[in-house]
């Protein structure tokens, strides 16, 4: 039986000069890409799921409310809370908030803002019809309901 | 002074990809990719108290009416729902592109519509006691839900209508729902597609304040 010779002549390592420059391409696109979270959620975020999602053009005109359970059951209770910001609000101070929000943009784009509604899943409609009312009377009335894309099965 | 031959110090590189490791793990970590995208909605104005309400009157017909109680069970057009919200989208596509009376600007739109669409109406609408045409005020999908709903069944239902509206807007251009949904408006080409679609049948979705 003849042996395989083995050839011992090629070099077996793989050259890894190039390695740092991959993971710094990798690393700029995460740089690039990373948004800095500026608010600490406090709430349950479990986002619903839909089909016709629409996505927002100018992400300047977009505020952000959070409803949901608190995360911290035993200092907050278990009963959906309202977040904007860093803070817990109550129905009554969503027309100032809105109103802080219009004075960050422009005069003519003050009736083009959006609110985003993070919302949980398992909170009912009773608070959310509730912030809905509250909108409506500080004259912001487009809503985005915040949801992911569902896939569908077939 | 110049000097002689010397070997030019180096920096040792080795550790580079260690550092560039250790930022990419740290960006890795805490990355959250934004998702901006989710159902829009416009609310009515607010009620002018100097303003008389005007008290229109829609018969029941052009009005689809979807309601939801508190242990999120449906009643779509006065009958218990038990389908799915596939379902529910085809009975509200079927509502809207009904053509049960048409008025002259509803004439005008089934002649726009393209022949399949036409085939949908003469097969699955022309009733006499659903909307009459699609235009303005002639068919008003209304949803209406308690206090006690789930926000789940409630981000369903607006999804169901929207889908609902959404196919029958792509279908009059000749495109899916799906590629309706991924229209660039800021192209001028799909946005002419965009208003030729939505041209004559406004998305006229109603939600009622739970009581």
């Amino acid at each position: 039986m003849p042996k395989f010779k083995k050839n011992s002549n090629t070099s077996e390592d793989i050259p890894t000069a190039a390695l740092p420059d991959i993971i710094f391409m990798l690393l700029f696109f995460f740089m690039v890409t990373t948004v800095m979270r500026e608010t600490d959620i406090m709430v349950k975020q479990k986002i619903p799921r839909a089909t016709q999602l629409t996505k927002i053009e100018r992400k300047s005109l977009v505020s952000y409310i959070y409803v949901g359970e608190p995360k911290n059951v035993s200092l907050y209770g278990s009963e959906p809370k309202i977040q904007i910001n860093d803070v817990f609000i109550t129905e009554e101070d969503i027309i100032g908030f809105v109103n802080t929000e219009k004075d960050k943009l422009d005069e003519v784009e003050r009736d083009q803002i959006t609110m985003s509604m993070k919302v949980d899943v398992d909170v009912k409609m009773g608070i959310i019809s509730d912030v809905q009312q509250e909108l409506r009377k500080a004259n912001a009335l487009k809503i985005l309901y915040s949801t992911i894309k569902r896939v569908t099965e077939k | 002074m110049p000097r002689g031959k010397k070997k030019l110090p180096e920096v040792s590189s080795g550790s580079m990809a260690d550092i560039a490791f250790l930022l990419l793990i740290f960006f890795l970590v805490t990355t959250t990719i934004a998702n901006d995208k989710g159902i829009l909605l416009r609310l009515p104005p607010p009620p002018d108290p100097l303003q008389e309400q005007l008290d229109i009157k829609i018969p029941d017909r052009n009005i689809f009416t979807i309601l939801a109680n508190s242990k999120d069970q449906l009643l779509v057009e006065g009958e218990p729902f038990e389908g799915s919200m596939d379902d529910l989208k085809n009975d509200v596509k079927k509502f809207i592109l009904n053509f049960g009376k048409p008025t002259p600007d509803g004439i005008e739109i089934y002649n726009s519509l393209p022949p399949q669409m036409k085939a949908f109406v003469n097969a699955n609408g022309r009733n006499p006691e659903s909307s009459d045409d699609p235009t303005s005020l002639k068919s008003i999908v209304s949803f209406k839900s308690a206090r006690g709903t789930s926000y789940d069944l409630y981000v369903g239902i607006l999804d169901a209508m929207n889908a609902a509206y959404n196919e029958v807007y792509a279908s009059r251009v000749g495109i899916t729902a799906e590629e309706w949904l991924s229209l660039d408006r800021s192209n001028s080409m799909q946005k002419e597609m965009y208003s030729r679609g939505r041209s004559g049948i406004p998305r006229a979705i109603s939600i009622a304040e739970p009581d």
